[in-house]
């Protein structure tokens, strides 16, 4: 992420350090993880320790600082997805991509997580990608869904 | 500033307003066992061995004196058999991750804490944040902070700060009570230092 862009968010904050958590989830949002680059910039434009900021960055789920893939997949693995074989669509999953939980591929083309419910039971077993609510699926719609991703 | 009277182990004491229960029990030479307070820094409250009983109206609670404010009227117990059963199970849950720390092996001679009560966790750091807090109030280096959180949560250098910063500093050595911190940097320093021909000289 290029450092004027950076920039730009901090003074969209007005650069103030009590905006610390807002910047920096906008870069992640925009850049999908924080690069040590652009904690190195946030820290020195707001004057905010790297340790504060490191430790902020590693206490949110929200935050990732490693490369995430172009697309994230999260799958549900709440009480009411469970019983509705959540565990057969994240097999699926990591046999069709290769990844387990908390990892990327080398292409970055997919990122995997496990969620813990995301709010919408009744459609169970839910997986998310890139935002977008896959409901109702089995290992083999699964399958298909993951295939209309580049 | 309002002087307040509160009595700590039987003996009446005058406190300065916005002082601590440990401040003031230590005003008056009474003895509190600690491990995460240090005078030089901010109240933590992250280690609860200071733990005590207030009396408050008849009512008791436990409260942790490092970082409780002196109030009128109160009655503070430094021990009692609550007192030092709880401080005793505090002892033992920290010496799961650091049995051999040398002021755990003490307190647990004085209170009866069993070392290998619980399942060892050797993660030896007990998460004091003496060594993050020294860095940071008092040599204002920002060199070492905590990261991750809960059960993860670890202290990790920043190398880059750390290879410029600490050998000429290393003030919060001796300050860490399980050895774990002078470990951590011999890794990060081994693992992570930036190698001197490749060093940015842009930073500040
Ligand atoms: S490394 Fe030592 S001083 Fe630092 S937080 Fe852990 S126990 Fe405390
Ligand atoms: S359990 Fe999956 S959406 Fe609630
Ligand atoms: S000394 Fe009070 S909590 Fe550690």
């Amino acid at each position: 992420m290029e450092n004027d862009r950076i920039d730009q968010i901090i003074d969209k904050h007005h650069g103030e350090a009590s905006s610390l958590l807002q910047i920096l989830l906008d870069i992640q949002s925009e850049n999908s993880w924080l690069p040590k680059e652009a904690l190195g910039r946030v820290s020195q434009k707001l004057d905010v320790p790297l340790t504060r900021i490191q430790h902020i960055a590693t206490f949110y789920k929200a935050f990732s600082l490693v490369p995430k893939g172009r697309h994230e997949v999260h799958i549900c693995m709440g009480t009411a997805c469970h019983v509705r074989g959540a565990t057969r669509i994240l097999d699926t999953v990591e046999e069709a991509t290769g990844l387990k939980p908390g990892e990327t591929d080398l292409d970055l083309k997919f990122s995997l997580e496990t969620v813990n419910c995301l709010g919408c039971c009744a459609l169970g077993p839910v997986i998310n990608v890139d935002g977008k609510v896959h409901g109702k699926m089995s290992p083999v719609k699964t399958a298909e869904a993951l295939k209309t991703y580049e | 500033m309002s002087e307040i009277q509160l009595e700590i182990d039987g003996k009446e004491v005058s406190a300065a307003e916005g002082m601590t229960i440990l401040e003031a029990a230590q005003h008056v030479g009474l003895y509190i066992p600690t491990l995460c307070h240090h005078e030089k820094l901010e109240p933590y409250g992250g280690c609860r061995v200071c733990i005590v009983e207030v009396e408050e109206r008849g009512w008791k609670k436990l409260v942790v004196s490092c970082v409780y404010p002196v109030q009128n009227d109160i009655i503070v117990r430094t021990r009692s058999e609550k007192v030092d059963r709880i401080r005793k199970t505090i002892i033992e849950l920290l010496m799961a991750h650091a049995p051999d720390s040398p002021q755990l092996v003490e307190m647990a001679k004085e209170y009866g804490a069993v070392r290998d009560r619980f399942e060892k966790d050797p993660s030896f750091c007990i998460h004091c944040g003496l060594c993050v807090r020294y860095c940071a109030e008092v040599a204002k280096k920002n060199a070492i902070g905590f990261v991750d959180r809960g059960i993860n949560k670890e202290i990790s250098f920043i190398p880059e700060i750390a290879a410029k910063e600490c050998n000429d500093c290393k003030e919060c050595f001796p300050l860490c009570p399980t050895s774990y911190l002078q470990a951590c940097y011999v890794l990060t320093q081994g693992l992570a230092f930036p190698s001197p021909s490749v060093e940015p000289t842009s930073e500040e």
